[in-house]
C-alpha cells in the first residue's frame, strides 16, 4: 500500500454539471431568480412608493426627474410599478403551473394506473380538451367569471393541464411496464406504495421540464388576458394591464408599452431558457 | 385505408360532440348566465325578463336546453347575435375569409423560413448561424405576441410611416391587390414570426435525427451529391414529422391569429371573439369557439390522412 490517497473532489451531481453547461439556461436562472426575488421583496427594491401619485411629474421620459423608466399619467414611478406588477404576474405564473401540473399528473397517473376503458377515456378526454384553441377558452372563461388572482391561475391552469397529462401518462405507462414494476408487485406491494416509491421518483424529470415551460406560458397568458381587460384589474398593477394602459398614450409616452412588454419577455425567455436547460440535465436520452 | 379513413372520422365526431358538451357547460355553468349583462340594465324589469328567458328558451331543463341547442347547430341554425340579431353562422361566414388570408399567407411565411433556418442549422450544426437561429428561435416564443405587435406597429407605422397601422384596406379605396399586401405585411409578419420558432427548431432536429440515419450513409457512399442527399433522402422522411407538427400547430394558428387580429384591427373571426366577449354576445361567443374547434379538429384529421396517405405503415394494422 504505497500509493497516497487522493482525497475525494467534492462532486457536482452530473445533471447540475449538464444544466450549468448550458450558459443561456445558467444565465436564465439568473435572470429568474432575480425576478422572483425582486417580486418577493418588491417593497424593498422598488426605489419609489407604486401607488404614489404626482401629477406634476407626469409622462416623464426615462432617466428623467429621478425616474429610471419614466412616469405614467399619474406621475407613478413606471419601474417600481413594474416590479410591483412582477410580484402578480409571476404569482399567477407560478400558481397556474401547479394548478395545471397537479390536474394533469392525476388524470395522467389515473389513466395509467387504471386500464382499458377508463385510460382510453381520459386520455381522449385530454385530446378533445387540445382541440380547443386555448387562447378561445382561456377569454371565453375568463370574460366569465370574475377575475382575481386565484380565478385567473385556476381558470389558465385549466386551460393547460393537458401537456402534463400526456407526459405523466405517457412516462408512468412506460415505466408500469418496466421489470422492476412487475418484481414490486411479485413482493407483494400494493399500487399505491408502487406508485409512491418507484414511479413518481422516475418520472419527475420530464415534468420539472414541463412545468417550467408551463410557468412561461402562463404568465404569457396573463398578459394576454389582462391586457384585454378580462384579467386582473386595475389598480393592481400585473404587466399585462400595464400594457392595455399604455395604450391610450401610445404616441406620448411610447416607454409605458416597451417597458412591461420587455419585463414579460425577460421573464418568459429566462425560463425558457431554464427549461430547456433542465430538459438537457434531466432528459439526456431525449432529442437534441 | 379506408377503414382508417372511416376510423378517424368517427373518431373526430366523437371529438366534436364532446366538445359541444364541454362549450355548452361552459356557456351555461358560468355565473351570471347568459342574460347576465341585462340584469344590470336599469329600465329591465322582472317580467320582461323572465318573458325573454321564456322566448330563448332558457328556462328549460339543461339537458332539453342542451338537445336543443345540438339539433339547431345540425340544422344550421346557430342561433341569432344578441348584439344585432344577425345569424350567427353567417356573422362567422363572413369574417371567416380574412382569417383565413392572414393564417395561409403567415403559415407560409413561417413554414418556408422556418424549415429553410432549420435545415440549414442541422446541416451546419453548432456553427453561428446554428446558434442565432436557436436562441432566437427562442426568443421569438417568449415575445408576447400582442406586445410585438403593438412595437411593429409603432415603429413602422407610426414613426416610420412605411406600414398602415391596422384593418384590412384603406378606407374609401377600391380593392386592389397591393393595398391588400401592403395591409397584410405587418399581421402576417408578426403572426408568422411566432409560428415560425417551432418549425425551425422542429425541422432542425428531425433532419439531425434522419441524417444519422442508415440510408443516409449509404446515398453519400452510392456517391449521390451532398444536395441529392439532402433534398431526395433526408428531406422526405422529415415530411411526416412536420406534417404532425402542423396538425398540433393548428390550435396556436387560431390562437395566435386571434392576439394578432386584435391589434391590427383586422376584420376576422379573432377579432370577431374578442368584440363580442365585449358585448356578451353569448350565442357569437359559443359559435366562434365551436368553429375554430371544428376547423382545428378538421385540420388535425386532414394532417393525420396525409400522414397516412405518405406512410403506409400508419394504417395497416
Amino acid at each position: 500500500m504505497g500509493s497516497a490517497e487522493r482525497p475525494e473532489a467534492p462532486r457536482i451531481p452530473p445533471a447540475l454539471a449538464r444544466f450549468l453547461r448550458h450558459r443561456l439556461a445558467t444565465g436564465g436562472a439568473l435572470i429568474a431568480v432575480l425576478l422572483i426575488v425582486s417580486a418577493v421583496f418588491a417593497q424593498r427594491v422598488a426605489p419609489r412608493d407604486p401607488l404614489f401619485i404626482d401629477i406634476t411629474k407626469r409622462f416623464a421620459p426615462p432617466l428623467r426627474e429621478g425616474f429610471l423608466l419614466g412616469s405614467d399619467e399619474l406621475g407613478r414611478d413606471l419601474f417600481s410599478r413594474l416590479i410591483h406588477a412582477g410580484r402578480i404576474s409571476l404569482t399567477v405564473g407560478f400558481a397556474a403551473m401547479i394548478v395545471s401540473v397537479t390536474a394533469g399528473t392525476l388524470v395522467g397517473t389515473l389513466a395509467a394506473h387504471a386500464s382499458g376503458v377508463l385510460d382510453t377515456l381520459l386520455m381522449r378526454l385530454t385530446d378533445v380538451f387540445l382541440s380547443f384553441p386555448s387562447i378561445f377558452l382561456l377569454l371565453a372563461l375568463a370574460a366569465f367569471i370574475p377575475p382575481s388572482v386565484v380565478s385567473l391561475a385556476l381558470i389558465i391552469g385549466l386551460t393547460a393541464w393537458m401537456e402534463p397529462a400526456r407526459l405523466v401518462h405517457g412516462v408512468t405507462s412506460s415505466l408500469l411496464s418496466q421489470d422492476f414494476i412487475s418484481a414490486a408487485r411479485a413482493t407483494g406491494g400494493t399500487q399505491l406504495r408502487i406508485a409512491w416509491r418507484h414511479v413518481i421518483p422516475n418520472s419527475t424529470g420530464p415534468v420539472v421540464v414541463a412545468a417550467t415551460l408551463n410557468v412561461a406560458n402562463a404568465i404569457l397568458a396573463e398578459s394576454y388576458v389582462s391586457y384585454l381587460g378580462y384579467g386582473i384589474q386595475p389598480p393592481l398593477a400585473t404587466w399585462g394591464n400595464m400594457l392595455n394602459n399604455a395604450q391610450a398614450y401610445f404616441n406620448s409616452a411610447p416607454w409605458l408599452a416597451i417597458f412591461p412588454g420587455l419585463m414579460i419577455m425577460l421573464a418568459v425567455t429566462s425560463i425558457n431558457f431554464v427549461g430547456d436547460g433542465l430538459r438537457d440535465a434531466l432528459d439526456p436520452h431525449g432529442q437534441k | 385505408m379506408w377503414r382508417y379513413v372511416l376510423w378517424r372520422f368517427l373518431q373526430g365526431l366523437g371529438v366534436m360532440f364532446a366538445v359541444s358538451l364541454i362549450g355548452f357547460a361552459i356557456l351555461h355553468l358560468a355565473p351570471g348566465g347568459p342574460l347576465a349583462v341585462y340584469a344590470t340594465t336599469t329600465y329591465m324589469r322582472a317580467e320582461d325578463m323572465a318573458r325573454l328567458q321564456h322566448e330563448l328558451g332558457l328556462d328549460q331543463p339543461l339537458p332539453v336546453q342542451y338537445l336543443r341547442w345540438v339539433t339547431d347547430l345540425l340544422h344550421g341554425n346557430w342561433g341569432r347575435s344578441y348584439r344585432d340579431g344577425s345569424p350567427v353562422l353567417a356573422a362567422i361566414g363572413s369574417r371567416l375569409p380574412a382569417t383565413v388570408e392572414l393564417m395561409l399567407v403567415s403559415l407560409t411565411l413561417a413554414v418556408i423560413l422556418g424549415v429553410a433556418v432549420g435545415i440549414l442549422g442541422a446541416v451546419r450544426k453548432h456553427s453561428i448561424f446554428d446558434y442565432l437561429a436557436t436562441t432566437g428561435a427562442m426568443v421569438a416564443l417568449s415575445v408576447p405576441t400582442f406586445w410585438f405587435a403593438l412595437m411593429v406597429i409603432y415603429l413602422f407605422a407610426e414613426v416610420m410611416g412605411v406600414l398602415p397601422s391596422g384593418d384590412i384596406a384603406t378606407i374609401g379605396r377600391p380593392f386592389s391587390l397591393l393595398d391588400r399586401v401592403h395591409h397584410l405585411v405587418g399581421p402576417s409578419a408578426v403572426l408568422g414570426l411566432v409560428l415560425l420558432a417551432p418549425w425551425s427548431r422542429y425541422t432542425r432536429s428531425a433532419m439531425l435525427e434522419v441524417l444519422h440515419e442508415d440510408y443516409i450513409r449509404s446515398a453519400r457512399a452510392k456517391g449521390l451529391s451532398e444536395q441529392l442527399v439532402l433534398l431526395r433522402h433526408a428531406f422526405r422522411n422529415v415530411l411526416i414529422p412536420l406534417l404532425i407538427l402542423a396538425g398540433i400547430q393548428l390550435p396556436l394558428l387560431f390562437g395566435g391569429a386571434l392576439v394578432t387580429e386584435t391589434v391590427f384591427s383586422w376584420p376576422g373571426m379573432g377579432r370577431f371573439f374578442v368584440d363580442s366577449l365585449g358585448y356578451r354576445d353569448y350565442p357569437v361567443i359559443m359559435g366562434l369557439l365551436l368553429s375554430s374547434t371544428l376547423l382545428v379538429v378538421v385540420g388535425n384529421l386532414v394532417a393525420d390522412l396525409l400522414c397516412a396517405l405518405a406512410d403506409p405503415r400508419i394504417h395497416i394494422q
